[in-house]
């Protein structure tokens, strides 16, 4: 049984936008999922529907062998929520506001705890701090801390890098690697391509209230990343030598570069051949250089495709 | 029951309370004092009595029955609009907390407040007039009742309010004239007879006629019928507030 297990589900709100259209979806104990979509997606409807702050329309949402709405106390009571706007209120002090939302969930009062928890977040020297007195990126902690204060198993960022700064998100990258570390299931959502690339275990795609795709991170970027040789010529060609002519080349740059697609999980990638081939056609090689396909060329690829069947 | 929920929200609205004691504190004594100037020395010296009652003395009750209303109404409504207003409301919504927990934990501290109040203002009042408590625990069931019932018409109007405008629209156009109209400064008696019957239909008539009833043991009502309308109020308070959760109107989309 995966941690969470979000079947089917529709959220359609009174206005008729249907934000969900019949997500499915498993989470497994103790990973890193990124769902990566663009603003309006339906990523933060997912997850609220998860947490309880929006009721599905319909579908069923397990999470840890408890449903959400029938079940609401068991559930709830295993999720944490950072949500993506900075709520706290701005006159309360660090650790009011952290015993606070550990009683809310039910837990008898651990200061010994929220020490630990406040000290792992940096946050410890500001607990008697009033929190419109601290920085935009000691909030963010403060949420952190707040939704980790009652010991969830299950924890949702929604989008906690949006709007921060380089150094910030490198930080918040390591905080999560920790809390991975200390076995907490981690759901974060982001539209940063780069985000999910760098923390990710699984990489969910969601686009329109659809999950288009959710696969290993690294068996997405081997299944679908190509790999292409770029060949620098040191005189440009106007057309590809006949000896060339059945490889698949591409040329660029006004007859410089020739372009050479392959993908890295077959045995054989055909360079060494091509490479060949090129000299004895009589070109002169002024460089050589690959690149990988990008997360972003696939999401990209997928969401236009979603786009042209629609 | 999730106690520890209830009891966390009852503190943390408390220490909102406390951080503001001078403004909660100080308010209501310095309103009170200057009551008793008002109608208690400069009108009330020109007034003998009420039915045996000196009139100073006669509106004690309806003192504090007026600024526990709306001591009682503006901090519960404040206590559940404000985390709708800064966004905070998600995780009440993602707590594994019901209706009646959230109630109890904003309400009970609304409530505390209001009676905390109330309580200030009966030892203002005792610096200026003597008073007498005929029933001093019929006087207590009243002043808690009216603070819990008023609490709980409180937190729906927070709930209601879509901005700090709105917050101040109910007490202001319909609580405080239903105050001033109820016989807070005044016996009902005392009106024409057209307006003592028009006054009978003024929830707030039966309030403070039994609270004053439980001081001086004269009341404008029957002590029962007072006790029903306050009672008949909670409820229907009450059912109000499980149909805005049962249903998320204005709370869960």
């Amino acid at each position: 049984m995966p941690m969470v297990r979000i079947s089917n589900v529709r959220k359609a709100y009174k206005d008729g936008f249907e934000a969900l259209k019949g997500a499915s979806l498993d989470i497994h104990e103790g990973e890193i999922l990124a769902l990566l979509g663009p603003n309006g997606a339906g990523k933060t409807t997912l997850i609220s529907t998860i947490c309880g702050i929006t009721q599905p329309t319909s579908g069923t949402i397990i999470v840890g062998g408890h449903d959400v709405v029938t079940d609401y106390r068991g559930a709830r009571s295993l999720v944490g929520l950072v949500p993506q706007e900075i709520n706290l209120e701005p006159f309360e002090r660090v650790m009011n506001t952290v015993r606070f939302s550990r009683g809310l969930f039910g837990k008898p009062k651990d200061d010994a705890l929220l020490e630990r928890i406040l000290r792992e977040l940096s946050l410890w020297d500001k607990r008697d701090n009033r929190i419109m007195e601290l920085s935009g990126g000691m909030k963010r902690r403060v949420l952190i801390a707040k939704a980790l204060a009652h010991e969830p198993r299950v924890l949702f960022l929604d989008e906690p890098t949006a709007g921060v700064d380089v150094e910030l998100r490198r930080d918040m990258w390591e905080i999560v690697a920790g809390l991975k570390e200390a076995g907490v299931t981690i759901i974060l959502t982001t539209h940063y391509i780069e985000e999910a690339e760098a923390i990710a275990d699984r990489i969910g795609v969601i686009n329109k209230g659809e999950i288009l795709l959710v696969e290993e991170k690294t068996a997405l970027m081997t299944r679908l990343g190509q790999k292409e040789l770029r060949i620098e010529l040191h005189d440009p060609v106007d057309a590809l030598p006949e000896a060339l002519a059945d490889r698949g080349l591409r040329i660029e740059e006004d007859g410089q570069v020739l372009v050479y697609c392959y993908d890295t999980a077959q045995d054989r990638t055909g360079i060494a051949t091509l490479i060949r081939e090129v000299s004895e056609a009589g070109l002169v090689l002024r460089d050589l250089q690959t690149r990988q396909n990008s997360l972003e060329d696939i999401f990209v690829g997928l969401v236009s495709k979603q786009e042209d069947a629609a | 029951m999730n106690w520890q929920a209830i009891r966390a929200i009852y503190v943390f609205e408390m220490s909102r309370f406390f951080r503001t004691l001078l403004q909660s504190f100080v308010s209501p004594v310095i309103s009170t004092s200057l009551y008793f100037v008002v109608f208690g020395a400069a009108i009330g010296s020109q007034i003998d009595q009420v039915e045996g009652v000196s009139y100073g003395a006669f509106i004690v009750p309806g003192l504090i029955m007026l600024s526990v209303m709306t001591q009682a109404i503006s901090n519960a409504s404040f206590g559940i609009y404000f985390p709708k207003f800064i966004g905070t409301i998600y995780e009440l919504l993602s707590a594994p907390i019901n209706f009646l927990e959230i109630v109890l934990g904003y309400v009970g501290a609304a409530a505390t407040k209001a009676l905390f109040i109330g309580v200030v203002i009966l030892a203002t009042s005792a610096l200026f007039v003597d008073l007498s408590i005929q029933h001093p625990l019929a006087m207590l069931a009243f002043l808690v009742l009216t603070c819990l019932s008023f609490a709980l018409f409180g937190f729906i109007i927070g709930i209601w309010a879509g901005n700090f405008e709105q917050l101040q629209l109910i007490p202001l156009l319909v609580v405080t004239p239903l105050v001033f109209l109820g016989g807070s400064f005044y016996s009902i008696s005392m009106l024409p007879p057209v307006w003592q019957t028009i006054s009978f239909f003024n929830p707030v008539v039966y309030l403070v006629s039994g609270f004053r009833w439980s001081f001086f043991g004269l009341a404008d009502v029957p002590i029962g019928l007072s006790l029903l309308a306050i009672a008949g109020f909670t409820l229907l308070c009450l059912a109000i507030i499980w149909l805005i959760f049962k249903t998320g109107w204005r709370i869960r989309q």
